[in-house]
């Protein structure tokens, strides 16, 4: 009897003094960690594609939690996102605007001027590197789509040698506007749809030379703009979305059909 | 002594090499051996637990097995508590030393189950159970396991992340040239075994 009594009570004893030591342990090692950070994350869309600014959505919630970071900066999960992570914190939501990754060239094969025939690998910096590109314009679309292959939401697109962006599934996360070499990919607020679809600061001759439909800085737009929300820059017009109300004027005066109605 | 020590720890890290030579603690060498960063410190992590771990169990040995004549229940008592170690362990790091915990991350509680501790907690006994010195021995034996087991990894880690970036064959890719990797180093380690102190 006693064979099998003393393991088991050896045995068994080490078991139940080991578990309260770490029951013991665990009550004097108690690390505080946040409730809140679980619940943020099971909100969070968990695509980590760092569009926040964070190194993931794990990062984010932390981050949150610890405060003075916006609930409002998830661009996957817009608004109804920051309403729930608002709830889960206890603070009042801010309306965030909606942002939305906008290509600023419009200059297809037909439209720019081929300065030579690229024939190397098909890939965006590759083709930056050699001389800029084929495209005579040192601001123009490369075409190869690096753009494409970084977005994580299949909303970019390269539709006759122009990348396109899908406004639907864009979440602007900004991997596009970081990865592309000419950086002709700026998040804008989607609120406009008339976007200036060029970004040469070239003298206007020499846009005129290198696309049809290049910015060349008249002015025109801005001159028409009934807001006032155009400023010609650097040759090239700027569209102010805070103050654009869609009505397409400027659109309708570019002679250079510069500017483009984007949904 | 002091040289009964090094043949010890030279034993344990080069001759009788956890990983290579005994095979025991494969799955961490396999699986965290894709950079030489988590490679070491699962390294370190495993030193850490390995010293422990020895103390501990020689102590549970000498102390409750061997009076009460049970020591047939070795292999059951040392997991529990190398289980129970691991777990304090972790605890005690996250709540006083945060960085260290950090940087060890998820290899603290994968070494619970990693069975090249509990080789070196069963190495222990039959190797030198009995003496005097015993207790000191337990814990530079398990200290230059934790080494040779770190030592094993980092290098077949560097290996590793070679071969990413050479041309492998169609059929070798994966799993299988890290295998025959590994085997490759195994081989190199018999090297050794003519490095004999008796």
């Amino acid at each position: 009897m006693s064979q099998i009594l003393i393991p088991i009570l050896i045995v068994g004893g080490m078991g139940i003094i080991f578990g309260v030591l770490l029951g013991a342990a665990s009550k004097i090692f108690a690390v505080k960690t946040d409730e809140r950070v679980p619940k943020i994350l099971e909100v969070l869309p968990g695509a980590n594609c760092g569009g926040c600014g964070f190194a993931g959505c794990s990062a984010y919630a932390n981050a949150l939690v610890s405060g003075g970071v916006k609930p409002n900066m998830c661009p996957v999960g817009g608004a109804a996102v920051a309403e729930k992570i608002s709830e889960i914190l206890g603070v009042e939501a801010e309306e965030k605007e909606k942002m939305v990754a906008r290509v600023l060239c419009n200059g297809n094969p037909e439209r720019a001027v081929q300065k030579y025939e690229y024939d190397g690998p098909r890939d965006c910096h590759s083709a930056a590197r050699l001389g800029g590109g084929e495209k005579m314009c040192p601001h123009g679309c490369l075409g190869f789509g690096s753009c494409v292959a970084v977005c994580k939401f299949g909303a970019i697109s390269v539709a006759d040698g122009v990348a396109v962006v899908d406004v639907n599934k864009c979440v602007a996360c900004g991997a596009c506007a970081l990865e592309c070499p000419k950086k002709i990919i700026k998040i804008l607020p989607a609120k406009s749809k008339y976007t200036i679809t060029c970004k040469s600061v070239e003298k206007g001759k020499i846009t005129r030379r290198d696309c049809k439909v290049g910015c060349i800085g008249c002015g025109i737009c801005a001159k028409n703009c009934p807001k006032g929300a155009i400023v010609v820059k650097d040759n090239v017009a700027v569209i102010d979305p805070m103050k654009c109300v869609n009505c397409g004027i400027c659109a309708s005066k570019c002679p250079q059909k510069a500017i483009n109605k984007v949904e | 002594m002091i040289s009964e020590l090094l043949i010890i720890s030279v034993g344990a890290i080069l001759i009788n090499n956890f990983v290579l030579v005994q095979f025991l603690g494969i799955c961490p060498f396999l699986g965290v051996s894709k950079k030489v960063e988590t490679a070491s410190g699962m390294g370190i992590a495993v030193v850490f637990v390995m010293i422990c771990a020895s103390a501990l169990t020689w102590v549970v040995q000498e102390y409750l097995l061997v009076p009460f004549g049970i020591e047939y229940m070795q292999t059951i008592a040392f997991i529990l508590v190398i289980a129970v170690l691991v777990q304090f362990v972790e605890m005690f790091l996250q709540k006083s030393i945060p960085s260290l915990y950090n940087s060890l991350g998820v290899y603290l509680p994968l070494i619970t189950t990693n069975c090249a501790v509990l080789g070196v907690a069963i190495n222990n006994i039959t190797k030198f159970g009995g003496t005097e010195m015993s207790f000191v021995k337990s814990i530079v034996y398990g200290g230059s396991a934790g080494l040779g087991f770190t030592l094993a990894i980092v290098l077949f880690a560097g290996v590793r992340e070679r071969l990413e970036s050479s041309d492998i064959p169609e059929f070798l890719k994966g799993m299988p040239v890290v295998l025959v990797t590994a085997a490759l180093l195994s081989i190199a380690f018999l090297g050794f075994s003519g490095l004999s102190f008796n």
